[in-house]
């Protein structure tokens, strides 16, 4: 299957979504994501890291170091209370937008058929 | 977290990066393998779905927020190890920039101290000074004492207090001494809105005739007398032959027109003139009223003049009173010095950052190629401009820092420097406005010179600078080379100009005619006995015992008492007329009088042109007498004789003066001033005719003039002695010699001509050098094209004619475009500065072939460096 790239701006929205459901560390984010999608979504790694921490950076993100089942120190996200209100901000307006480019195409559908 | 604890835990964030990292790697390497891959290959795959590891680091840092303080610091470390690489040229520009910006530095600090600060008078924007005028004498500071009692009465926007001049000799306890003192009103400390260290200030009841005689001390006194002891309070001391008990001690720093150490009440001085509404001796300072402003207050001081003047025609016909904001009148004319010396210190410091910005641009062109080479690494254009400009202003703000060290050493020196005293002198220091703006021109410098090297980043065509190492291109900083070239001489002219017009008029005013013989002369004020003082029928009695003594004293030719001294020192202007009939408004002739005994022409060495001068002949009993000076006598008689005629003096009484003499005219208000003063005649009456009231005035402000055999100071101390009278408590102060006198005349002249002096020869120093820095380089980048030419046979001579040419026309375009500023400065100068001869040729005529030979000098060792290079290494090095 093809991989698509992310648009502009969703990869975080996506780590939020994330971090929302439990404290988890960077590279479980990067799995979670590529299998959710089914391999889709092309995460690009290289650019994972970055967002966390400019996330982490604006206060939506706090991070603890643990220990992981492995035993390694990994440095696990979660969300803060601003970063919730954000996620539920964001998720909104996507889920709006979605609708809204739906019915556009939608309608230009109905135009040909 | 916020940016500056990222900032500080950068090792720690760093850290941390890492080992993030490192577990993202570890995972995926274990998953992979658990997957079934190679350990070799796992961690391979990792890697590569990771991306390069150094990018992903410095994204995140950028993610910080702290880049641009990291850069900023990662700059200035990069600029003091570019500092250390290069000592000698960070020496020498941190040397010009310290002295630059020390210097202007100081020049603001006393700028701001002296013009902008406020006065430490509490609302000091309130205060006023009084003064009254009339279309005759112009404007003058002294009011009568009725016509200030009523207008205190009278006015509703201003709380008025009064004060004059006093002083005496403190007889007991101690030593006798004379000491200068003010005779001020009740109201005045209340006014000023001060009060005193210890102590009380004057009541109303203790400013009046006949109460108890109180004094407030001024802290030096106290010090000096009282050991600076509290219980010198309710203590009584004799000062002008009364005991006067101290009830107060004024703030250290209190000053009243120059420092005063006794405070009396005015209003217990019972002279005659006290009474008299013609005799204008009281200085008025005022507050504003809460809510008035200085235009209602002006318009009130006009009504209440006016109708002085309907009420006493006789003294006040004529007369307005009017208001000034105090700080103008404490600051006086220093203004116009200060601001020009400013002015030509800004000028000195323009001049160096131009050097600084042809020495780094001439630097910023060998690093081109570096500079290329890290655009075409990635750097972005703006990261670069900001750096080149962070290694400027580093530099600056370290010279900023040394000027201010340097200027905080020199401040006070630069105070002694000055001529006579500077008003304010004790509040002048360096405070946080001096700061800002010493700062300030730190940056403003700091990056007018890095901003020429930092537009010289290259942004196209990358290539061709990195092949060419930049000498392709050498047309454009040329332009920029010689504008700085050509600006510097500009500025430099300005400065060598206004100095030689400077000179030119210290030489001019040096040779003028002072009007009487200023060697082996020494005058000094004197304290009459405060016994003698009490007795009025015996004071020209005292004043002749004291002539007479002076006479004895050995080495002393002539002795005379004067009333003022030649050069400024004293006025006094009284109207006369030629016939009997009342002058009319705006045509009273005004002449510069003075009442002297009879060998006042033989001290002073003034000529006699005609008649006689006084004899002791001329007494009370005999005929009123006076002698004129040439200029009198021309303005008033013309080419007629002017002895024998008769003067109208409303001054001297009803009854005409027989002229009897004509002498030499004296340059009264300094060598510099006179011509062009208000007043320029001038009369001598005698003392022994002054008439009795006014002799208890007259004695307070008399001097003896000697003239000696031998050098003046040499008789000083003999003179001390045997004038110390009978009773032993009379006193010389103020001694000076003539030639002093005449030099401090000139003194505000000689110290700006040294200052614009070295001011310009810095300025020629710094042109200089910058010429040959600029020259050197363009000659340098020249190489391969004078090689070319010397293959093709060009001789040496042609050569440096060549260079000398390419130089000769930046130095004329900057000689002819400095010309113009000269002339500007000039004018300015003319209009400022007293006695400042017209902007003639000759200036010019002196600077511009100096400046022109010292160019050329700098720009001949490029040049003879040109001719003599070597074709054949020069066409190997393209």
């Amino acid at each position: 299957m093809q991989k698509t790239d992310l648009p502009q701006g969703t990869l975080d929205l996506l780590i939020l979504k994330v971090v929302a459901v439990e404290p988890v560390h960077g590279y479980a984010i990067a799995q979670r994501l590529d299998q959710v999608s089914r391999g889709v979504v092309q995460v690009p790694e290289g650019s994972l890291y970055p967002a966390l921490h400019r996330l982490e950076n604006r206060g939506l993100l706090t991070a603890d170091w643990k220990q992981t089942e492995s035993g390694r120190e990994a440095k696990f996200y979660s969300l803060t209370r601003k970063g919730r209100k954000q996620f539920e901000a964001d998720s909104a307006n996507w889920a709006r937008l979605i609708q809204a480019v739906g019915l556009i195409l939608g309608m230009a559908d109905g135009g040909t058929r | 977290m916020n940016w500056w604890s990222r900032l500080f835990r950068r090792r720690q964030l760093e850290d941390e990066l890492e080992k993030e990292l490192r577990f993202h790697l570890d995972e995926h390497r274990d998953d992979l393998i658990g997957r079934g891959g190679t350990p070799e290959q796992a961690r391979r795959q990792a890697r590569i779905a990771l991306g390069g590891a150094e990018q992903v680091k410095e994204k995140c840092r950028d993610a910080r927020g702290t880049r641009w303080l990291e850069d900023l610091l990662q700059d200035t470390r990069y600029a003091l190890r570019a500092f250390r690489q290069r000592p000698g040229f960070t020496a020498i520009t941190l040397l010009i920039l310290a002295l630059g910006i020390g210097a202007t530095t100081v020049m603001f600090t006393v700028v701001n101290s002296v013009l902008l600060r406020p006065l430490s008078f509490p609302e000091p924007e309130k205060l006023v000074t009084l003064h009254g005028f009339t279309s005759d004498f112009g404007e003058f500071w002294g009011f009568s004492n009725p016509d200030l009692t009523d207008l205190r009465r009278d006015s509703r926007s201003l709380a008025i207090a009064a004060w004059t001049y006093g002083g005496g000799t403190i007889s007991s306890p101690g030593e006798p001494e004379y000491v200068d003192g003010r005779q001020i009103s009740a109201e005045l400390f209340d006014t000023l809105g001060i009060v005193p260290q210890k102590g009380r200030a004057f009541q109303a009841n203790e400013d009046r005739a006949g109460a108890a005689p109180v004094a407030v001390i001024s802290d030096s006194l106290w010090r000096r007398r009282f050991a600076g002891d509290a219980s010198a309070i309710g203590s009584t001391f004799v000062f002008d032959g009364k005991p006067y008990r101290v009830i107060g001690i004024a703030p250290a720093d209190f000053q009243l027109s120059g420092e005063g150490d006794v405070y009396t009440p005015l209003g217990q001085n019972t002279e005659p003139r006290m009474q008299n509404r013609q005799a204008h001796f009281i200085h008025a300072v005022a507050r504003l009223n809460p809510g008035v402003a200085l235009s209602a207050a002006q318009a009130e001081l006009a009504l209440i003049s006016r109708r002085l003047a309907e009420q006493y025609p006789k003294s006040n016909e004529g007369l307005r009173m009017l208001a000034h904001p105090l700080q103008q009148e404490l600051v006086g004319d220093v203004g116009t010095t200060l601001w020009l010396l400013l002015s030509a210190v800004g000028l000195v410091l323009l001049i160096a950052c131009v050097n600084i910005a042809s020495l780094f641009l001439t630097r910023a062109l060998s690093r081109e190629r570096e500079l290329a080479m890290r655009v075409a690494l990635g750097a972005r254009r703006s990261r670069l401009v900001r750096q080149c400009i962070t290694e400027s202003a580093v530099l600056g703000v370290c010279g900023g820092l040394l000027g201010i060290v340097l200027a905080e050493l020199g401040i006070r020196r630069f105070v002694a420097f000055w001529p006579g005293t500077l008003p304010r002198a004790s509040e002048i220091y360096l405070d946080w406005r001096v700061m800002v703006f010493a700062v300030g021109i730190s940056l403003l410098s700091g990056s007018f010179f890095g901003l020429a090297p930092a537009l010289r980043v290259p942004a196209h065509r990358l290539e061709q600078v990195l092949r060419s190492g930049g000498r392709a291109f050498a047309g454009g900083q040329r332009r920029l080379h010689r504008a700085f070239v050509i600006s510097e001489l500009a500025l430099a002219l300005v400065l060598l100009v206004s100095a030689g017009m400077l000179g030119h008029t210290m030489v001019m005013l040096s040779s003028l005619d002072p009007g009487l013989n200023v060697h082996n002369l020494l005058t000094a004020r004197f304290a009459l006995s405060p016994g003698a003082l009490a007795n009025p029928a015996r004071l020209q009695a005292a004043w002749q015992d004291v002539l007479d003594r002076a006479r004895r004293v050995p080495g002393v030719e002539f002795a005379a008492l004067t009333d003022i001294i030649p050069m400024r020192v004293g006025e006094n202007s009284i109207g006369y007329s030629t016939t009997s009939a009342p002058p009319r408004p705006n045509q009273v002739s005004i002449a510069l009088a003075s009442s002297v005994t009879p060998d006042y022409v033989n001290v002073m060495g003034i000529p006699l042109r005609q008649g006689r001068f006084f004899t002791d002949d001329d007494g009370k009993q005999s005929e009123r007498v006076v002698v004129v000076d040439e200029n009198l006598a021309q303005h008033a008689f013309g080419d007629k004789d002017a002895v024998g005629k008769f003067l109208w003096i409303p001054a001297m009484g009803a009854n005409p003066v027989r002229i009897v003499g004509v002498v030499g005219h004296v340059r009264h208000w300094g060598l510099a001033g006179d011509d062009h003063s208000r007043v320029r005649d001038q009369l001598y009456s005698p003392f022994a005719q002054v008439p009795a009231p006014l002799m208890r005035f007259l004695s307070s402000v008399m001097s003896i003039a000697v003239r000696t055999k031998n050098a003046p100071l040499n008789s000083l101390e003999a003179l001390r002695l045997e004038l110390r009278g009978a009773s032993g408590d009379q006193a010389l102060y103020d001694v000076h010699t003539m030639e002093q006198l005449v030099s401090a005349s000139v003194a505000r002249q000689r110290f700006l001509l040294s200052l614009f002096g070295l001011f310009a020869g810095l300025a020629l120093l710094l042109a200089c050098t910058g010429i040959y820095g600029v020259l050197s380089y363009i000659t340098g980048q020249r190489v391969p094209e004078i090689g070319v030419r010397m293959a093709l046979g060009a001789s040496v001579g042609e050569i440096m004619r060549l260079v000398l040419w390419q130089s000769f026309k930046m130095i004329s375009l900057g000689l002819a475009i400095g010309s113009i500023g000269a002339l500007g400065a000039g004018r300015v100068l003319q209009r400022l500065v007293e006695g400042m001869q017209p902007i003639g040729p000759a200036p010019f005529v002196v600077m511009i072939p100096l400046l022109l030979g010292a160019a050329l000098l700098a720009s001949y060792l490029p040049a003879r460096r040109a001719s003599r290079i070597d074709p054949v290494k020069a066409l190997r090095q393209e």
